[in-house]
């Protein structure tokens, strides 16, 4: 059974993730992604990282797509008209990928490690929210704030970057 | 039977595919998608090597947890202010293509 | 103790500092000082030569204990006190004269103060009883002249010769440092009196004697003009006159000679540098009086003489007898300086006129210059009983007794000697007027006449035994030989009536040898080895310079990091993907090698 729901939802999401890159239209790209998240926050749900799904819907699915699409409309962007493709640059661009691809999965091949299955969980409880709650406050608080204080950066940041005066 | 490979292979296909998004496509904003579909990928193999990798109480590893909290928090924000400044971009350029944005040559 | 060595030394030095200080302007004021100055020396001169005992503090200088010890110090030994009031006499009767010769001078207070500074600097030869020492008032003395032959700087010419005088005395004096460096290699020192009981380790190798003999010697050669270094000094005419006479005749040029009898005892040591040194002697007063023949400008037939004189004392040096080469140097120091400032005296009374062609009948308008002039004429042909008589006979009867070729070609000179000065005399002070200004010409002031009248007294007694014999030790060969003697006074009778002979009532010079007027091509050989030997050098290092350091190296280096920037801005096209694309390849190529090799 989780063999077949991890392959379907893999599946989904590389699906997906291909649609991204390929489709045309800005708007059928935002929403390809939107699908790829939910089959990523589904993988992530395989492995018992409940509290990361949930983040992953919330915040990629939910707030920074809903952010592109925004983006997308106020920009009024339509399907890409066709230019001439740069056939040289184009492949580059795939011997790259092609070849980056060909590294990764040798060197997931070569390694041993890469052969075995997931050890069972002493309890297969919901409680991992409590886990990473308690790594998160105790071991890393600094970080924590400090990420806070990038969030205000961040919101500062675009304010200005958004007002007119600026251009 | 799953093993950590599958996950691990999943992972760089993803994040193959965001990369060659990156270099091929010249809307800057499915750029930027491709450059989440990458980070994302980050994520799960860090997510995958986390219930690969058990603490001393059998539980999955929650410090790689935190580490992708942290990294979805950063690229909330970071698509904040990319967006922002693709925003700010089409304000003075009218274009979203790359190849018109060439102001990085002097 | 006494410190008058350091007086007689310091005087002109302090003159010639104060001078050039405070008194630039004051040129009435410059020449007192400088006069005095000199007076002052020649005082302490007298003083110390008077007074064998005396001996001066020394001050130590270099001290390197067991390597190298040059103190600043003196010799006061017979021959340094005669060359002391040799020098500061003819100096102090030089400074006098040109008071008068240089009168009405705009450069006059600079000239006062060269002519102390050379004062002190030949002093300094004088006294100097090391090599460190003596080399360094050879150079002072070498800056001086240079100074003073340039002293009417405007001129091309004189400037020309200024540099002449300068860059052919450097290739003789690079020579003597060298001679002096070897010296201290084999001996341990460089002080004069510390060298003789190491002359063993010397004598133990004569090659290498030689050549350090031959190497001390072409500072002689530079500083004495002898051949092949003679070039500067007849150029060094464009001087004042007075310059010629107390630096080119009596004193300088004398100083190369003076410091081989110095270091005699070196030089006599090695027969085969001996042999080379009493050639270089002969063929340089053979050339210099064929030369001498040919001249019609009366400072440089003089000028020529001197050369040949010169090399009269070297060949005595030559021939292993420093008795005879003082002998020739202290009568000669009195005799041409007479006949210099005689000359001086006639160009001034010519507005000076230079050519002897343009003079003529001058003995009746400059009869108390005639007088004198002739008579260090007559010193300098070896007419008896003038003081050149004696101390050429000297020489002469050496060259007899040593070797035959050189006594033939001494006696050969002694015959050209006595024609080009008889020339010389027949030219320009008798017949008649052949310009305007020679007709109109009057004796010059008494400030120049005075010196010129105790220099002649000087030349009629510097010969005597019992004049000079105070002075000096009177070699020994004088008395021996009667056929020397003879022979002299007829080679001297022969080119005598010859030059009457043939000058008399002439206009125009009835000989002309082309070769002899040219100087035998000497200059004129050392601008085609100049040109074919330096300036080829100078041309392949222009070249290495412009193309290999200039164009190779500096554009080189710059056009190299220029173009290596050029090319890396290829990469930066600017087009984002590009970069991408670029960082793609990298991370590629770095995990190939991380993970792959």
């Amino acid at each position: 059974m989780p063999l077949v729901l991890f392959w379907s939802f893999a599946l989904l999401m590389l699906g997906f993730g291909a649609a991204v890159v390929i489709n045309r239209n800005p708007v059928a790209s935002a929403l390809s992604l939107v699908v790829c998240f939910l089959g990523l926050s589904a993988l992530f749900m395989l492995l018992n990282a409940f509290f990361i799904g949930v983040i992953q819907v919330l915040v990629y699915a939910g707030a920074v797509m809903v952010l592109f699409l925004f983006i997308i409309m106020l920009l009024d962007l339509r399907t890409e008209e066709l230019r001439r493709i740069n056939w040289l640059a184009f492949a580059g661009g795939v011997v790259v990928s092609i070849s980056l691809l060909v590294q990764i999965l040798a060197v997931i091949g070569t390694t041993k490690m890469a052969r075995q299955s997931f050890p069972a969980l002493a309890s297969t409880g919901v409680d991992d929210v409590r886990g990473v709650g308690l790594a998160l406050f105790q071991n890393y608080n600094l970080p924590f704030q400090v990420i806070g204080v990038l969030i205000l950066v961040a919101t500062v940041g675009v304010i200005v970057l958004s007002k007119r005066e600026l251009r | 039977m799953i093993t950590l490979g599958d996950y691990l292979t999943v992972s760089g296909i993803l994040f193959v595919i965001g990369f060659a998004g990156v270099l091929l496509r010249r809307n800057i904003l499915i750029i930027f998608m491709a450059l989440e579909l990458m980070l994302n990928a980050a994520n799960l193999s860090l997510v995958a090597f986390s219930r690969f990798r058990l603490g001393t109480n059998g539980m999955p590893d929650y410090n790689a947890q935190v580490l992708v909290f942290f990294i979805i928090t950063v690229a909330a924000a970071e698509v904040a202010v990319g967006l922002a400044i693709i925003v700010a971009l089409f304000r003075t350029r009218h274009t979203t293509h790359v190849e018109d944005i060439s102001a990085l040559k002097f | 103790m006494s410190f008058l060595p350091w007086i007689a030394l310091l005087a002109p030095l302090a003159a010639s500092a104060v001078i050039v200080l405070f008194a630039q302007r004051a040129r009435g004021l410059s020449a007192f000082i400088s006069v005095t100055a000199v007076l002052v020396s020649f005082v302490c001169s007298c003083l110390i030569f008077v007074n064998r005992r005396i001996a001066a503090p020394e001050i130590p200088w270099i001290e390197f204990p067991g390597i190298l010890r040059a103190p600043i110090a003196f010799t006061l030994d017979q021959l340094s006190r005669t060359m002391l009031v040799v020098v500061s006499g003819v100096g102090a009767l030089i400074h006098i004269y040109s008071l008068g010769y240089m009168r009405d001078d705009a450069g006059k207070s600079r000239y006062f103060a060269g002519l102390s500074f050379f004062m002190f600097a030949m002093l300094g030869i004088v006294l100097a009883n090391n090599f460190v020492m003596m080399f360094i008032f050879w150079e002072l003395v070498g800056v001086s002249s240079y100074l003073l032959i340039g002293h009417w700087f405007e001129r091309d010419a004189a400037a020309d010769a200024a540099n002449k005088a300068f860059i052919t005395n450097r290739i003789g004096d690079f020579g003597f440092m060298l001679g002096i460096l070897m010296v201290w290699a084999a001996t341990g020192s460089v002080i004069f009196e510390d060298i003789i009981p190491q002359l063993w380790r010397f004598t133990s190798n004569p090659a290498f004697l030689t050549i350090s003999v031959l190497l001390i010697f072409c500072g002689a050669v530079g500083k004495s003009a002898q051949f092949p270094l003679h070039v500067w000094l007849p150029d060094a005419m464009e001087g004042p006159t007075p310059i010629s006479a107390l630096i080119h005749a009596a004193t300088m040029v004398a100083a190369g000679v003076y410091m081989l009898v110095r270091v005699g005892f070196l030089v006599q040591a090695s027969p085969d540098a001996l042999r080379v040194i009493a050639w270089i002697g002969t063929i340089t007063a053979v050339m210099a009086a064929l030369i001498a023949t040919q001249q019609d400008d009366i400072k440089r037939i003089l000028a020529y003489s001197t050369l040949s004189q010169l090399g009269y004392m070297i060949m005595a040096v030559g021939l292993a007898s420093s008795e005879a080469a003082m002998f020739h140097l202290f009568t000669h120091a009195f005799f041409k300086a007479l006949l210099f400032l005689g000359a001086g005296a006639v160009i001034i009374a010519l507005h000076h006129e230079q050519n002897i062609w343009k003079m003529g009948g001058q003995g009746r308008n400059l009869f108390l210059t005639f007088v004198t002039f002739g008579t260090g004429a007559l010193a300098l042909i070896g007419c008896p009983p003038f003081s050149g008589f004696f101390s050429k006979d000297a020489i002469l009867a050496l060259a007899y007794n040593r070797n035959g070729a050189i006594f033939a070609f001494a006696l050969f000179t002694a015959f050209l000697t006595a024609f080009y000065m008889l020339r010389l005399l027949v030219v320009v002070f008798f017949g008649r007027p052949r310009s305007p200004i020679a007709q109109s010409s009057s004796e010059a002031p008494t400030s120049m006449l005075a010196p010129l009248f105790v220099l002649a007294l000087l030349t009629l007694l510097g010969g005597f035994n019992f004049f000079a014999g105070r002075f000096l030790v009177i070699p020994r060969e004088r008395e021996m030989a009667v056929l020397v003697p003879a022979l002299a006074l007829l080679a001297m009778l022969a080119g005598a009536g010859i030059a009457i002979f043939v000058y008399r009532g002439c206009t125009t010079d009835p000989i002309s040898v082309r070769a002899l007027r040219k100087k035998l091509y000497v200059d004129e050989f050392y601008a085609w080895l100049i040109d074919n030997t330096q300036e080829l050098l100078a041309r392949i290092s222009a070249f290495i310079d412009r193309w290999l350091i200039d164009v190779g190296i500096i554009r080189g280096a710059s056009g190299g990091t220029w173009g290596f920037g050029a090319l890396l801005r290829l990469m930066q096209v600017g087009n984002l993907q590009a970069y991408a694309f670029i960082f793609g390849l990298g991370i590629i190529w770095a995990i190939y090698f991380a993970v792959f090799r």
